[in-house]
């Protein structure tokens, strides 16, 4: 879940960034390499997500459900559930953070075709936004610290 | 949500009209262009500007209806450019825009036949946007009966044509009536095709069209005072999509002068500061600028939102005025009478 939808985010942003640098660079040519910074901000909200996604996959460990104690159980459901959670914080903070991000980039690349200055007082708002996805991936490697899972694991 | 699925169809049309927009002569274009003192000075200022060489093939001595004729060119080209490059809804949004051309384009065609002028005389003064297929063959028709049953009712605009008049009332009303009431019934499609579309687009041009309704029902009414034009009938004529609807379009009804006019705009904030400042002294605006200065308003406030159609729509009506504006300049410096070249109404 978590890359899917950090995926989903970013690519929903870069699009609604990209359109309207396109839109804009026609009658200002100058707008397009200072907007790409934009585009690289919701790419960052795509790596985001693999990063969560290789830290859950290298957590997975075997165990052997028939021969485990109770604790062992206990253990590795809870480590599910947490890898679980983590995955839907990072798959829909990393959304919304994208879809975000977009629209601000969109706006800033609008201004900036009108107002040169404009440009860096809208990067500082996008950086907010950036922001919330970042949030995302912290609560996320909180919750998976605590993960143990395989035939050792203990409460 | 307007704003998450808008950029796939519309954000580079949007990109592209703001750029358009950033081109609109500012207040420091139009000093210098007051400052001209022959058409070829202005030719000359106009090129440092987003118009560019637009003039440059025209023989001197050039004169104020190339001008014209060059300056729509350029906003039609712009048009062209953004209808081609539209998808559903935006088309048939662009296409609306395109209609109210149309309508002046067929009055003055029946006009035209009406007093025996050839068609290949009318064809150049139509307005370039409104032009459609059947324009050539409205010359068969002789009366306007004949022309509904063969050439409207193919146009687009066959439905305005349907609601309001019959094949009777066609024959015996004046021209002028005919065109209002297309007017009305295509005002009040657009209104509620734009409220369909909802969300922002609603939200902005029900603004604007209200505006556009509400200043039509106030020149119908002032214009008709000493005309025949019965109380009944000039109630038919008011858009009913504007802010006076329903009760200040029944006081307009009742009016018989300006005084009352004005009684009537009291009641509506907004309309009571377009009334206070006009009149007919020579220092004064008269109505009708200020009506401009209202529209030119709240066409620019289209601009403060992204992510809806209202832009395009202000963009052409912007840019009308900016030709306007032109106009006016050039023919106050080429009768060489600049007593009221600054007239023209800023736009930026």
């Amino acid at each position: 879940m978590a890359i899917a939808l950090s995926v989903c985010g970013a690519a929903w942003g870069i699009f609604t960034t990209g359109t309207s640098i396109l839109g804009g660079g026609v009658k200002v040519p100058r707008i397009k390499t200072k907007n790409l910074i934009s585009i690289i901000l919701c790419e960052a909200v795509a790596i985001y997500g693999i990063i969560i996604a290789i830290v859950l996959g290298n957590l997975l460990e075997d165990f052997d459900f028939y021969n485990a104690s109770w604790e062992v159980t206990a253990a590795n459901y809870y480590g599910g559930y947490s890898m679980f959670g983590a995955g839907l914080t990072v798959g829909f903070s990393n959304l919304f953070c994208g879809i975000a991000v977009g629209i601000v980039g969109s706006g800033a690349a609008l201004a900036d075709a009108q107002n040169p200055t404009l440009f860096v007082k809208i990067l500082i708002a996008e950086i907010f936004a950036s922001a919330v996805g970042l949030f995302g991936v912290i609560v996320a490697i909180i919750l998976v610290t605590k993960v143990k899972m395989g035939k050792s694991a203990s409460i | 949500m307007d704003s998450l699925s808008f950029n796939i169809n519309g954000g580079y049309l949007e990109g592209i009209v703001r750029g358009f927009k950033s081109g609109i002569l500012k207040r420091t274009d139009y000093l210098n262009l007051v400052q001209c003192e022959t058409l070829d000075d202005l030719k000359l200022h106009l090129q440092s500007t987003d118009y560019g060489n637009f003039l440059a093939n025209e023989p001197s001595p050039l004169s104020v209806s190339v001008i014209d004729d060059k300056l729509r060119e350029k906003l039609v080209s712009e048009f062209e450019y953004l209808r081609n490059h539209s998808v559903e809804p935006l088309s048939t949004f662009l296409d609306y825009i395109r209609y109210s051309y149309m309508i002046d384009n067929i009055v003055l065609l029946i006009t035209g036949t009406l007093h025996q002028r050839h068609i290949s005389e009318l064809i150049p003064k139509c307005h370039p946007l409104g032009s459609f297929e059947q324009m050539e063959a409205i010359h068969v028709a002789s009366t306007p009966a004949e022309l509904y049953n063969a050439v409207l009712v193919d146009t687009p605009l066959a439905p305005y044509f349907i609601d309001c008049i019959s094949e009777h009332d066609l024959d015996e009303m004046n021209i002028e009536i005919i065109r209002n009431t297309l007017y009305k019934a295509y005002l009040e499609d657009f209104h509620s095709f734009c409220k369909n579309i909802g969300g922002t687009t609603a939200e902005a041009m029900c603004e604007i069209l209200a505006f556009e309704a509400d200043r039509r029902a106030f020149i119908i009414t002032i214009n008709s005072f000493g005309t025949e034009l019965s109380k009944d009938d000039r109630a038919k004529l008011y858009p009913r999509c504007g802010k006076l609807f329903p009760d200040g379009l029944s006081q307009l009804a009742r009016a018989d002068e300006y005084e009352q006019v004005r009684q009537v705009a009291e009641n509506y904030g907004g309309y009571r500061t377009l009334f206070e400042g006009a009149g007919t002294n020579p220092g004064d605006k008269t109505l009708e600028d200020k009506f401009f200065e209202h529209e030119v308003k709240l066409n620019v406030n289209a601009f403060m939102q992204q992510f809806h159609f209202g832009v395009f729509y202000a963009y052409i009506k912007l840019k009308e005025q900016e030709c306007r504006n032109i106009v006016w300049i050039s023919e106050c410096v080429a009768q060489r009478h600049r007593a009221k070249i600054d007239s023209y109404i800023p736009i930026f």
